[in-house]
Formats: C-alpha cells, sequence, structure tokens
C-alpha cells in the first residue's frame, strides 16, 4: 500500500499554528508575571531570562509533541484483528539529522552565549565566591554596600562593617544601591535564599561567598535556607525590607548604638571565621 | 552440543537443604558477623579513644566494622568464598553444577550463576526496595499536607527523605541494568552466560546487603543530608550516617562490578557475525551506562571512604577548620552523581529505541544517530558536574563554561528523540502496554529535559536552584524516565523472563493511573518552586498549602497505582497462570526466538545474526534464526 498523504506538509503546519498560538501566550502572560518578580535589577533580569527561555522552549517541545500526537494518530494500525504487518523500512534520512544537528547547535550556542552575557551583566544575584567576575556598577561610581550574611544552625546574622561591624538578626538594605552580600557560615553548608531579590548564595564555613545585588523602590522580602542544614533547616527563615535610603541610614545607625555592647564581644568584622568546629568525634 | 543437566541425587528434608550456602546460612553468618565487628570496634575503642561514644553515646569505629564484618559474614556464608579457597587449594576452575543449574525455587536464593536466575533476583530484589522507597515518599506527601501540623518530627522527616532518596539513587541505578541488562544482553548477543557468572551473582547479594545496612539507619537516628551527604553536615550526623556511608559504598562496588561485567560482555562474548553496527540498540545503551558505571562509581566509593574516615580515623578531609574542604566532598560527590543521573537515564533511551521498532513495526530510525546520542551523553556527562555547585561560591569563571556544557548534552539527547520520531514515520504502531509506557517516556523525558536548559542557564538557575523546582525536574528525568521504561521492560521482557502473561486490562489502568498521577504530582512542582520552596523543608509558607495538598494527594493516587501492578503480578502469577507465547509481541529480536520457559544454556544452536538487527518490513529470511549454522559459516 502506497500513502500518499503529505503527512510531513500536514504535521509542519499543525506545529506552526500550535506555536503562532502557543508561544505569545507563554512570552506575553505567563512570562512577564513569573517569579521572582521585578523587585530588584537582578530578579528582572531573571525574569527576562526565563522569558526567553520559555519563548524559546515552547515551539521545540511543540515539535516532538505535535510531530508524537500527529504520528500516533496518522501511523496507527486500524487493523488489530489482521496479521501482523510491518511499516515501510526507512532506515534514516541525511537531510533531516543533518537540519537537526545543525538547528539544535545553533540553539544550545544560542543559549549559552545569551545565558553567559546575562551573567556577566550583574551576576544574577547568584553568590560568586571570593572573586567575583560579574560586578554591577554602581551609579557615580559609589562603592557597594557590603553586608555581611552569617549563617548558622539555624539563622542568619546580618553584619554591617561600614557600621562598627554591628551584626543584628534582621536584615535591611537601601534602595537604588548596589549591596554586596558577603555571605559565609560557622558551621555548616547553607544558601542564602533572598527570594524577591533574586539572590542565592550558598554560606560556606572558612569561604567569602559573594553576591550582589542591586535594588529599586522598597520591599519586602523572603530569606530562606535552601541547602539541607541540618534538623531544623525547614524553619531556617526570616524576612527582610528594602527602604528608603534614609530610613535605613536611621535604622542602621540606631541598631549600631543599641547593640554596641554585644559588638564590642563579639570577634572582630573578618570575611571568614573559623570558631571550634562541632564535630561530633572531637 | 546441548548441555543437560545431570539428575542429582534424592531430594533432602527440607531442613537439610536449608543448610549449606544459601541466603538463611548468609543471614546467619551476617549478623555473626555484625556482632564480631561490633565487638572488634569497641575494643579498639576502649583505652585511647574514649571520647567516641562519650561524647555522642555512639560508636562509629564499631558499628562500621559491624557492616564490614557483617557484609562479609552474609557473603561468605552465601557462598562467595567458595571459589577462591578451592583455588587456593590448588583445585581446578569449575563451575559448579549447583551454582549454574538447578531446578525449583531454591536457586533464587543462593548463588547461582545463571544469568536468567540473577536477572529475576535483581527485578524482586530491587522491586523491594523500590517499595521501601516508594513507601517512604508517601509518607513524605503525608507530612507535607499540613506546613504546621506534623505528623513526623522534623528528624523523622528529613531521614524518611534521606532514604527515600538514597534508597532509589542506589537501587535504581541497576534497576534496569540489573534485571533486563543480565538477561537480554547475553541472548541479544548470541552468547549463553556473562562474561564473569560469579561476579554477576556477587553484584545482585551486595546490593541487597547494602539495602538492608540503609534500613538499619533507623535503629541509629537516622541521617540528616539527604541522599547527597554533605559535608561537614554528614560528619555532625549520629551513627545514622554511617549506615547512609556503608549501602552507598556497596552500592558504589556493586556498580562498577555490574559495569565492567556488562561492558566485557558486550566487547568480548558476541557471538561470530554480530558485529558493532549489528548490536541491537538496547546493548549499545548497557555499553554506554556500564562505561559510566566503573568510571564514576569508584569516584563514590572513594569519596565516601574518605568520609568514613573523617568520622572514625580523625582526619579532616572534608572538615575547613581543620584544613579540609566542604567543597571537595561537593565536587568529588557530583564527579560521580552527575554521570549517576545518566546512569539512570540511558538505559530508558536504549529500551524505548529497541521497543519502538517492534511496536511500530519499522527498522529503528538513524541507528548510528542513535549510538551517537547516547555515547555523545555518557562522555558529555563527565564534564557538568559543577552546575550543581553554580550559587556555592566556587570558581564563578568556570560557570559560563559548565553551563554550554550543560546545555550541549541537550545535542545527543535530542538525537534519541529524532531517532525515537523517526521510527514511528509512516510505522504500524500496535499501542501495547509497553509501547504505551515508552510513548510516556517521551513526554516525560521532554518536560524533564526542557526544564533542564531552564536550570543550565546560570542567571534562571539563581532562583530555581536548591528549590522543588530541581526536585520536579529529576523526578520528570529519572521516574518519568527510568521508571516508566523500567515498567515497560517488564511488561515487554516479563513474559519471557517469567513465563506467564500479564492481564492487560490491569496493566492499562496501572499504566493511566502511573501516567496521570504522576503528571498530577510533578508538574505542581515546578511552581512550588518558583514560588519559593526550598527543597527538603518540613513547612513551608501558608499560601502553598492548596498547591502542596493537590501534590500529596496526587502523590497518593501514584501509589495507588503501583498498587495495581502488584495486584496484576499477584494475579497473573498465582491465580491465573496463563503461560506466555513465545513471542506475543511479533518481534525480530534474538531473545524472542527462545522457546518460553527459556532453556538453562539459552540456546542449542548458536543464533545466526543477519546484516540489520530490525528486519521489519523486509524479507522474513533475514530473521536472526536459531537454525544451526550451515557449514560454510555464518551470515
Amino acid at each position: 500500500m502506497t500513502d500518499q498523504t503529505n503527512h510531513f506538509r500536514r504535521v509542519v503546519i499543525l506545529w506552526f499554528i500550535a506555536s503562532a498560538i502557543l508561544t505569545p501566550i507563554v512570552v506575553l502572560v505567563l512570562a512577564p508575571g513569573m517569579p521572582p518578580g521585578n523587585g530588584t535589577v537582578q530578579s528582572s533580569g531573571q525574569v527576562a531570562d526565563n522569558t526567553v527561555l520559555l519563548g524559546l522552549s515552547t515551539p521545540i517541545a511543540l515539535v516532538v509533541l505535535v510531530y508524537l500526537g500527529y504520528a500516533l494518530w496518522a501511523f496507527r494500525e486500524r487493523d488489530l484483528t489482521g496479521p501482523v504487518r510491518d511499516g515501510v523500512p526507512i532506515r534514516g534520512h541525511a537531510a533531516i539529522q543533518t537540519w537537526w544537528l545543525v538547528i539544535s547547535t545553533v540553539l544550545v550556542l544560542f543559549l549559552a552565549g545569551f545565558g553567559t552575557v546575562e551573567l556577566l551583566k550583574d551576576g544574577a544575584g547568584g553568590g560568586q565566591g571570593p572573586n567575583p567576575l560579574a560586578v554591577p556598577s554602581t551609579p557615580k561610581g559609589d562603592p557597594p554596600l557590603q553586608v555581611q550574611v552569617i549563617a548558622q544552625q539555624w539563622e542568619f546574622d546580618y553584619r554591617y562593617p561600614a557600621y562598627g561591624g554591628v551584626e543584628t538578626n534582621q536584615l535591611e538594605i537601601p534602595t537604588h544601591t548596589v549591596v554586596e552580600f558577603h555571605v559565609t557560615s560557622l558551621d555548616v553548608i547553607h544558601s542564602f535564599w533572598a527570594y524577591q531579590l533574586g539572590v542565592k548564595a550558598d554560606a560556606n564555613p572558612g569561604i567569602d561567598n559573594i553576591a550582589y545585588v542591586t535594588t529599586k523602590a522598597p520591599l519586602k522580602f523572603e530569606v530562606h535556607c535552601a541547602e539541607l542544614c541540618g534538623v531544623w533547616h525547614g524553619y531556617m527563615y526570616n524576612s527582610g525590607a528594602v527602604v528608603p535610603k534614609a530610613q535605613f541610614v536611621s535604622w542602621v545607625k540606631q541598631q549600631e548604638q543599641e547593640l554596641a555592647p554585644a559588638t564590642k564581644s563579639l570577634p572582630p568584622y573578618a570575611k571568614q571565621y573559623f570558631p571550634a568546629p562541632t564535630r561530633r568525634s572531637g | 552440543m546441548s548441555t543437560v543437566a545431570v539428575a542429582g541425587p534424592a531430594r533432602a528434608p527440607a531442613w537439610r537443604r536449608l543448610m549449606g550456602f544459601n541466603v538463611v546460612t548468609g543471614i546467619i553468618l551476617g549478623i555473626g558477623g555484625w556482632f564480631l565487628g561490633y565487638f572488634i570496634g569497641t575494643r579498639i575503642n576502649a583505652p585511647s579513644l574514649a571520647y567516641y561514644s562519650a561524647e555522642a553515646g555512639e560508636n562509629d569505629i564499631a558499628i562500621m566494622l559491624g557492616y564490614l564484618f557483617g557484609v562479609m559474614g552474609f557473603l561468605i556464608g552465601l557462598g562467595f568464598a567458595n571459589y577462591p579457597i578451592s583455588r587456593m587449594l590448588g583445585r581446578p576452575p569449575t563451575l559448579a553444577e549447583h551454582e549454574s543449574e538447578g531446578e525449583g525455587i531454591g536457586r533464587y536464593f543462593r548463588l547461582c550463576t545463571d544469568h536468567k536466575v540473577v536477572a529475576i533476583q535483581y527485578l524482586c530484589g530491587i522491586g523491594l526496595f523500590f517499595f521501601v522507597g516508594g513507601v517512604n515518599a508517601m509518607f513524605i506527601r503525608t507530612e507535607l499536607l499540613q506546613p504546621n501540623v506534623h505528623v513526623f518530627g522534623p528528624n523523622q522527616y528529613l531521614t524518611l527523605v534521606g532514604m527515600h532518596g538514597t534508597m532509589m539513587m542506589g537501587m535504581m541505578t541497576s534497576g534496569i541494568l540489573g534485571p533486563f541488562a543480565n538477561w537480554v544482553v547475553p541472548p541479544m548477543i548470541g552468547a549463553r552466560r556473562m562474561a564473569f557468572p560469579r561476579v554477576e551473582s556477587f553484584t545482585f547479594w551486595l546490593l541487597m546487603a547494602a539495602g538492608v545496612i540503609l534500613i538499619t539507619t533507623i535503629f541509629f537516628g537516622g541521617f540528616q543530608t539527604g541522599w547527597t551527604g554533605y559535608q561537614p553536615l554528614g560528619d555532625q550526623g549520629t551513627a545514622g550516617y554511617d549506615a547512609y556511608i556503608g549501602f552507598f559504598a556497596l552500592v558504589g562496588v556493586s556498580m562498577t562490578l555490574l559495569g565492567l561485567n556488562l561492558a566485557v560482555t558486550i566487547i568480548t562474548m558476541r557471538a561470530p557475525g554480530m558485529t558493532w553496527s549489528r548490536l541491537p540498540i538496547f546493548c549499545w545503551s548497557v555499553l554506554a551506562t556500564a562505561g559510566l558505571m566503573f568510571l564514576a562509581a569508584p569516584m563514590l566509593v572513594a569519596t565516601l571512604l574518605m568520609a568514613a574516615m573523617d568520622r572514625t580515623a580523625q582526619t579532616a578531609f572534608f572538615i575547613a577548620s581543620s584544613g579540609g574542604s566542604a567543597y571537595l566532598f561537593q565536587n568529588l560527590f557530583w564527579v560521580f552523581g552527575h554521570p549517576e543521573v545518566y546512569i539512570v537515564a540511558i538505559p530508558g533511551f536504549g529500551i524505548v529505541l529497541e521497543l519502538l521498532p517492534v511496536f511500530a513495526r519499522k527498522p529503528l530510525w538513524g541507528y548510528r544517530l542513535a549510538v551517537a546520542g547516547m555515547l555523545g551523553v555518557a562522555l558529555l556527562s563527565f564534564f557538568v558536574w559543577q552546575h550543581h555547585l553554580f550559587v556555592s561560591g566556587i570558581d564563578a569563571d568556570l560557570r559560563p563554561f559548565y553551563m554550554l556544557s550543560t546545555e550541549l548534552i541537550s545535542l545527543p539527547t535530542g538525537f534519541t528523540f529524532l531517532c525515537a520520531m523517526g521510527t514511528l514515520w509512516r510505522g504500524r504502531v500496535r499501542f501495547t502496554v509497553p509501547m504505551l509506557f515508552c510513548m510516556a517516556w517521551a513526554f516525560n523525558f521532554l518536560f524533564g529535559g526542557i526544564s533542564g536548559v531552564l536550570l543550565s542557564d546560570v542567571p534562571s538557575d539563581v532562583t530555581t536552584h536548591g528549590s522543588f523546582f530541581v526536585m520536579a525536574h529529576f523526578h520528570y528525568t529519572i521516574m518519568g524516565g527510568l521508571v516508566f521504561t523500567f515498567f515497560a521492560a517488564i511488561y515487554f521482557w516479563g513474559p519471557k523472563m517469567f513465563g506467564f502473561k500479564f492481564n492487560e486490562r490491569l496493566a492499562k489502568i496501572h499504566f493511566w493511573g502511573m501516567f496521570l498521577a504522576f503528571n498530577s504530582t510533578f508538574a505542581p512542582l515546578f511552581a512550588l518552586g518558583f514560588l519559593g520552596m526550598a527543597r527538603r523543608v518540613v513547612t513551608y509558607p501558608t499560601n502553598l498549602q492548596p498547591l502542596n495538598d493537590w501534590v500529596s494527594a496526587s502523590a497518593f493516587v501514584l501509589g495507588l497505582s503501583m498498587l495495581v501492578f502488584l495486584v496484576n503480578v499477584v494475579y497473573s502469577f498465582v491465580f491465573k497462570r496463563e503461560p506466555a507465547e513465545a513471542n506475543p509481541w511479533h518481534s525480530k529480536s534474538v531473545e524472542w526466538q527462545l522457546p518460553t520457559p527459556v532453556p538453562v544454556h539459552d540456546f542449542d544452536t548458536m543464533p545466526v545474526f543477519g546484516p540489520d538487527p530490525y528486519p521489519y518490513g523486509v524479507e522474513p529470511a533475514a530473521t536472526p534464526a536459531l537454525k544451526a549454522a550451515p557449514a560454510g559459516g555464518g551470515a
């Protein structure tokens, strides 16, 4: 039996229609509302990144889905009671294989290049280790505000080296500022995840892991630990706020004064701390 | 030249048959070995290192030695020491009859060198631990029904999470290679056995010992590290973490040997005429996976040995304040761990591409591309591990490289999809149960793969890293990829392996229940990850409760669908017992040309392999035939 139907053309048309409908929905409706929102420059960057990735993925996924849907319908065996008959012995198609390889290579190289550009622009909020590669530019060349995040079982504390090294358990940062988080740990590995800021950086004992965020308008955000750190890992969260600059300065000065006695008994500010390790075996 | 089992002496009474080298003796010697090891450990510990037990109330040295001696006792009891000892006594090398042949149920509880018996041992043994891991998952979802009402405490919860992950990642790595590669590869390549039959049995019994060790963690306080076992958290852990080390190290040894055995078998035991270009695609996937196994798993064993030494011998490989590095553990673990996830994925590719020609009634489309895809994935998987450390603060300069290498893996994975799609083209597709599972693989793995592209992109990964998004991603690839193809393989090869038919109606209920519940369980997890739910948490923000409840309810349905499978097994094998036809799928592959039940030595005469492993739609003469080779030689 020879089948004269042009299945290939049908699949292409179906795929084109499906992509034309679904891709705009994904790009224009679904993606912009996606987390982590537009609270900071870095989180906006992540949303833009997700939009591009999802916009590209939609037609690619539809190639497989539309094809499978069509093939399973069009090429199903209609006569299930008769003798088992074989299909046409096609063993490959050089042009299709080559084009598949070329197109997927181009897509992958584009994605890798795009991701690299996006990453190097402002660090995308990720932890970069002690020697950051992607430093966001600050307006007027001001140095970024340094905030140290000290993780331990099972809480986050924050030190402000520019304000006498005061250590608090509340996190406030000013609006329209580049903030440089120095994330470290006193015991096991934690991960500092300031969700709405679009910041995530692992806290390792003895390591100074730097992550940047460029704040925009005032914002409330949640902080979670994103790396399993022991029994109370699920409860290791608190919240923070991006507040106007003047409010931030008055808050941090007040903290500095109130906590001055405590600050005196703290070890001096350092990039990392080596307390006695909590080892079970000595 | 048929080999006929020599009739044994008259059957001894039951108590006498339980004596000797079998699993009962193994368990008795294993328990004895545990106490011996534990006793020695406490003696070593006594004078100078007293603070071990004083501080934590536990003695890691004693527990570790207990596991070591227990496993040795178990293996000796099974008879693994007999052959080396007889060789040391100068006796000639033999495959003793009681090891390779014999009748009845007893050989499933012994060291048996028949690859078909080992395969069924694997299937049942792994199935048992898969069930344990699955029950753990049900408990996890029960706990997550409510953010603030706890069924389990946080410690129990984390132990459940760790046991679920470790059990699945440890056991299911051999989930397809153990049962199906051991069964199918020898007949597919025209061999009567594996290259190292005793090693084949050894890998299975070692895995069983490992599984029991992991379960003993509940007697020692569990472990709080998840399946990744990160240091220095693991170093803090109670003695339950020793069980994690013992389990995974033994699994690593088992995987290494299984991989070597399969690779050597495929390379050296192919029958005349079975050239590389005629090798069935499933054998290629096994070869790629086997290579990953014996190259990656030793890294795991070494890493865990170092962790064990940190806990017992006062070294500090992973303790930053004593000069070690927590990054070292993460790096070593993922150098193993990323190939590991492809060890889990590639056999699934092989099964799909092996089954599609049978059910589309067409030759495999793009054979060379499919082979390149599998070998490409295997090779690339060694160069991507640091994407697990994108925000860890290590080597920020290398992130673009790992982003590229990770995204490159989608090229060879895409080959597999293209070959699967091409094979369907103008076929005559029959929607049998194995075929349905293969199509579910395509659907699930597609979403697993695309979510992987989002994770490979560093800026996008910053939010999703370590969140439920990752969890959804790897369940889509591993459960959607491996477990669905695992069931495809059971329904496909099961009738040949066991000699009985499955009830098709129950099988279809199982499939649709599993497929729908699987997607209903794991698709919302992508959303939960995006909404900020970190992995392995015992509580979560209250606004996420509706989604979590939906996921839990779906997970319970998923668990029920697995019970449908068990019901089917019991119904079809115990109550109905309808003998399977020799070739119910009209496959043209060699293993289906064997009679059912399969004779002990598989072939009486060697098969003749034609130039085409998938001769569908061509002359019937091209089907590999189990006829005597013509005098002039093979094909």
